[in-house]
């Protein structure tokens, strides 16, 4: 099983979800340069972070453009699993392939952090190796995360369990001290209708290994990986 | 060139060179130079360019030893990391644009860094940033910090280099020049590192990157003059493209993985220029450039203008005949240009066509090497002997030494950085093992057991009190950041930040911490690899304190772990590794509580040195430090107060004046040589005896326990206080007063 890592110019998180699905889940990785039109052996796909084109406008913007995006939204649409992390979510809503908009942190600056978030749904590839309502911690790094939509949108994401992930205190209580961006309704990650699209703020792939002090992002990826191996099976 | 400005003696002091040395020029061409050569000289002879002034004193410091795999004179230095594998790092100053333009000054700076890194073919790993700014009351130096702040994190954000330490220090002396220095730390393997030589007559010249505009013209000579009343320098500062640096990054490092080129440089300060010249020089080869083929932003630019442009994100190199369509290809997939602009010859000279006609034609050797060196005359300062003057007697002993704690908490130098390192991405690559906020931060390298520490020191406080023993000191304090995280240094990189070289008093601060930096890294086995000179830090005659800026690489091996400097259980024992003595000149406590900037710096004896850190590494070995913290700034009660807040937990101690201590200098004094650190009950005999035989002194003196930190000075209790509020005080100060609120 092969999953694919798109590269845009200006990804930086390539390298860091190359590693985790190589080194720590053990699984196949292949980087797949934003020019590709070609998906041929690829289970799997990863949308890293970065700042893509330099993000000088509006935050994947332009990379939603990109010659590869046509064939991550035919992948998207066939129910075969796509994760974007943070600029890869961007780029993911940017694309229309997830709902809604993210706009600057209400504090205007970047913020970089571990972040306590609330699993809010389980019922996914991706968070099925969690259990509903449990705390995790992975780091937030972003200035444009403070997730946006109109109330219909909301209503729709919320009567649908497809908000998966909150920013929550310790404790897992959902409130306004505990939102680092401003997001409406704490929103940290959403899923598509088809719940094989994943697109969150927080980067899993920094809280997966003992030594940077979390490992709860590897049950994402193990998840995405777990729910490969069955539909192969 | 027809249409240029004929070049007079007049033109030619303009551009900042002196009578003697626009005589030098007129010897070396044997004849009057074009307008484009005078620009050209003017450039390469400016302080910040030629160091000119500091050459003579530079030549002292140590930087040999076996671990140096490249070593000053390039552009970056090199230490082995085993395996084969080398970290190359440097720091630079950008203080002269970053008071100017704070978002763009310091963003370039990062830039700039970067490239020194990447063109010696290391992928950058860390970045870390010493800045000093004024004093915080006033509305200048808060705009000045914050969007200073901005543009690190806009470049260094942007190219997914994680910012992962470094220093903030507040002083009135920077209330009229900012520093900012950047330090850059990259991993490559030794046998591949790239050279800045253009090596192999014939050989095609390559322009590779963003295209030259009129951004920067001048920008080494401004940085090499002091500021004065009204000085319009704006244009001068160039404007930063993280997101091309980055293709610029991929795209070199892509290219190097292959056998591509032969040498290559990044274009700084002085662009074109310098990157041309210097790589001809060090090859003792020369350079042919037909500057019709140089991408330009903007219509109509001249040689002139080219030559001089500091516009960002560019690059030289040479490449290995045939291999020029590869190279092309290369940049093409990443967007970016890359054009043959000229070729290698072997007469040695740096000539310059343009329409046909030549329009400059220098010896490159003596453009790049022959710059006029000054031994400049040197005095002790007038002020020395006035603050140095210290009356410990005198000074009223303070009440109440929690209100004392808590002040030095709440002191900017001292409190939190976390508003600031929260706003850089500090964790990208997934390599940062201890994050900012820590002795020294940690990165693994992966597919090894080892781990880089680094660390940015200097306390310019002390080096204005005695510049010798100061700049000694920022190399021991770097040291024993790293130590206390568990690394061995390995060497340093030195960005000196001094006022007008030209005032014999700066001049002999300069080379007195030069002799401090060379005992102090001779003594800690930490050469000096590579390094920036910044002068004329002055604004209206008014210097900086001397601040020589130290920063330090170390490496965790032998399957050593990281150590981290909060407490970590109840019931461990705490230890004070060195010996405390009454080192209350220049402390910070004694500048926030008695508003006093006096005394001498605190005694450093290097054997000392050297013995502590060697015994922390051996005790270290042993398994049995859980935490390990340095003193410095507020000394004991602060280094404690930062192990407890770190932890989450208090400790009972207890420390004895022998009658020979002030209770003040006890807890506050900034004795070198000391570390804090923890071991489980349990393993107090392997501490005691290991450090024994290490030949150091140290004492037991309490227990980590509970949620107060409570001190207690010959069994009185002297500091009792709830972590919470402290914590609160530590994580807060700064943020308030950055937002205008007093704290």
């Amino acid at each position: 099983m092969t999953i694919g890592v798109v590269v845009f110019p200006g990804s930086n998180c390539d390298h860091d979800v190359y590693h985790v699905i190589k080194h720590v889940c053990g699984e196949d990785a292949r980087f797949l340069w934003h020019k590709d039109r070609e998906l041929s052996g690829i289970d799997g796909l990863v949308l890293p972070g970065g700042f893509s084109y330099g993000d000088y406008l509006r935050c994947g913007a332009i990379a939603r453009v990109s010659p590869i995006m046509a064939e991550v939204r035919r992948f998207a649409e066939q129910g075969r699993p796509v994760l974007g992390i943070c600029n890869g979510f961007q780029v993911l809503v940017e694309a229309g392939i997830l709902p809604g908009a993210l706009v600057h942190n209400r504090d205007q600056h970047f913020i970089c952090r571990p972040m306590h978030l609330r699993v809010a749904s389980a019922a996914s590839p991706y968070t099925q190796g969690y259990a509903k309502g449990q705390v995790v911690n992975f780091p937030i790094a972003h200035a444009d995360g403070n997730y946006q939509a109109l109330p219909d949108t909301i209503q729709e994401l919320e009567d649908n369990d497809r908000v998966a992930f909150r920013y929550a205190r310790p404790d897992g209580t959902v409130d306004d001290a505990a939102n680092p961006n401003g997001s409406i309704h704490n929103i940290a990650g959403i899923l598509n209708a088809g719940r094989n699209v994943l697109g969150l703020m927080p980067h899993p792939e920094r809280a997966a290994e003992p030594e940077l002090g979390c490992t709860d992002g590897r049950a994402l990826f193990m998840g995405m990986i777990s729910n490969l191996v069955e539909h192969s099976a | 060139m027809s249409g240029e400005p004929q070049v007079t003696d007049e033109l030619a002091r303009e551009h900042g060179l002196t009578a003697s040395e626009y005589a030098t020029v007129q010897k070396i061409l044997g004849r009057v130079p074009t307008y484009t050569e005078l620009g050209i000289f003017s450039v390469m002879w400016s302080e910040h360019c030629s160091y000119k002034s500091s050459r003579v004193h530079l030549k002292r410091l140590p930087s040999t030893g076996p671990q140096v795999v490249q070593g000053p004179g390039e552009n970056a230095g090199a230490v082995d990391i085993g395996d084969g594998m080398c970290a190359v790092f440097k720091m630079e100053s950008h203080n002269h644009p970053s008071f100017i333009e704070p978002f763009n000054g310091a963003a370039t700076g990062v830039g700039g860094i970067l490239r020194d890194v990447f063109t010696m073919g290391a992928r950058p790993v860390a970045l870390l940033n010493s800045l000093r700014f004024g004093t915080l009351s006033r509305p200048k130096n808060r705009y000045l910090l914050n969007r200073v702040v901005a543009g690190i994190a806009h470049y260094g954000n942007c190219m997914g280099v994680p910012t992962v330490g470094g220093e903030v220090y507040f002083n009135p002396t920077y209330n009229q020049n900012n520093l900012v220095n950047a330090m850059c730390v990259g991993i490559g393997r030794s046998d591949r590192l790239f050279l800045g030589q253009a090596k192999g007559v014939g050989n095609p010249v390559m322009y590779v990157g963003a295209r030259t505009g009129r951004d920067g013209i001048h920008g080494a000579t401004m940085a090499s003059e002091e500021f004065g009343e009204n000085d319009e320098k704006r244009p001068t500062v160039q404007v930063g493209d993280p997101f091309t640096e980055k293709l610029l990054l991929e795209a070199c490092l892509e290219l190097m993985a292959a056998d591509h080129i032969e040498g290559i440089q990044d274009m700084g300060a002085a662009g074109l220029t310098s990157s041309s010249c210097e790589m001809a020089s060090r090859a003792g080869t020369g350079v042919h450039l037909n500057l019709d083929l140089v991408p330009c932003r903007e219509t109509g630019m001249t040689p002139y203008e080219m030559m001089l442009s500091e516009s960002q994100e560019r690059m030289l190199l040479v490449a290995k005949p045939g291999h020029e369509d590869r190279v092309r290809e290369i940049f093409s997939k990443w967007d970016l240009e890359a054009a043959v602009i000229g070729k290698v010859t072997d007469d040695g000279m740096l000539r310059l066509t343009f329409r046909g006609e030549t329009v400059a034609e220098i010896p490159a050797q003596e453009l790049a090497e022959q710059a006029p060196r000054y031994e400049r005359p040197m005095q002790v300062p007038g002020y020395l002997e006035a603050v140095q003057a210290l009356d410990v007697d005198g000074l009223p002993a303070p009440g109440d030494l929690n209100a004392v704690l808590e002040a030095l908490l709440a002191s900017p130098t001292i409190a939190s950085k976390e508003w600031i390192f929260e706003q850089y991405d500090h964790m990208v690559r997934t390599d940062t093992v201890v994050r900012p906020g820590s002795d020294a931060a940690v990165l693994r390298i992966k597919g090894t057991d080892r781990y880089l520490a680094l660390s940015v020191d200097c306390n310019s406080r002390y080096c204005m009190l005695n510049p010798y023993t100061g700049a000694a000191i920022a190399v021991a304090e770097s040291a024993r950041n790293v130590v206390a995280s568990g690394a061995r240094p390995l060497g340093i990189t030195d960005c000196l930040n001094f006022g007008n070289p030209e005032r014999p008093e700066i001049m002999w601060q300069f080379a007195m911490a030069i002799e401090g930096i060379a005992d102090a890294s001779k003594a800690l086995d930490a050469p000096v690899v590579s390094g920036n000179v910044s002068l004329y830090n002055e604004t209206l005659g008014m210097g900086i304190y001397p601040t020589p800026t130290i920063g330090m690489v170390g490496l965790i091996e032998n399957g050593r772990q990281p150590v981290t400097i909060g407490f970590k259980d109840d019931g461990d024992l705490v230890i004070v590794v060195g010996r405390n003595q009454e080192d209350l000149g220049g402390s910070e406590y004694l500048a926030v509580w008695h508003n006093r900037e006096q005394g001498v710096p605190p005694q450093l004896d290097l054997g000392m040195a050297r013995r502590v850190n060697d015994a922390i590494l051996r005790l270290m070995d042993t398994g049995c430090v859980k935490s390990c913290h340095d003193t410095a700034e507020g000394g004991l009660a602060v280094a404690l107060a930062e192990c407890a807040m770190a932890g989450g937990i208090g400790a009972q101690l207890g420390l004895a004046t022998h009658t020979r201590l002030r209770a003040d200098a006890l807890l506050f004094g900034e004795s070198q040589s000391r570390f804090v650190l923890t071991v489980a009950p349990a393993n107090r005999d392997v501490m005691e005896e290991t450090l024994r035989e290490c030949g150091v002194p140290f004492e037991a003196i309490g227990w980590v326990r509970g949620d107060r930190l409570q001190i207690g000075i010959d069994r009185r209790l002297s500091v009792d206080a709830a972590l919470s509020r402290l914590a609160s005080i530590y994580r807060n100060a700064l943020k308030d007063q950055l937002e205008g609120r007093t704290a």
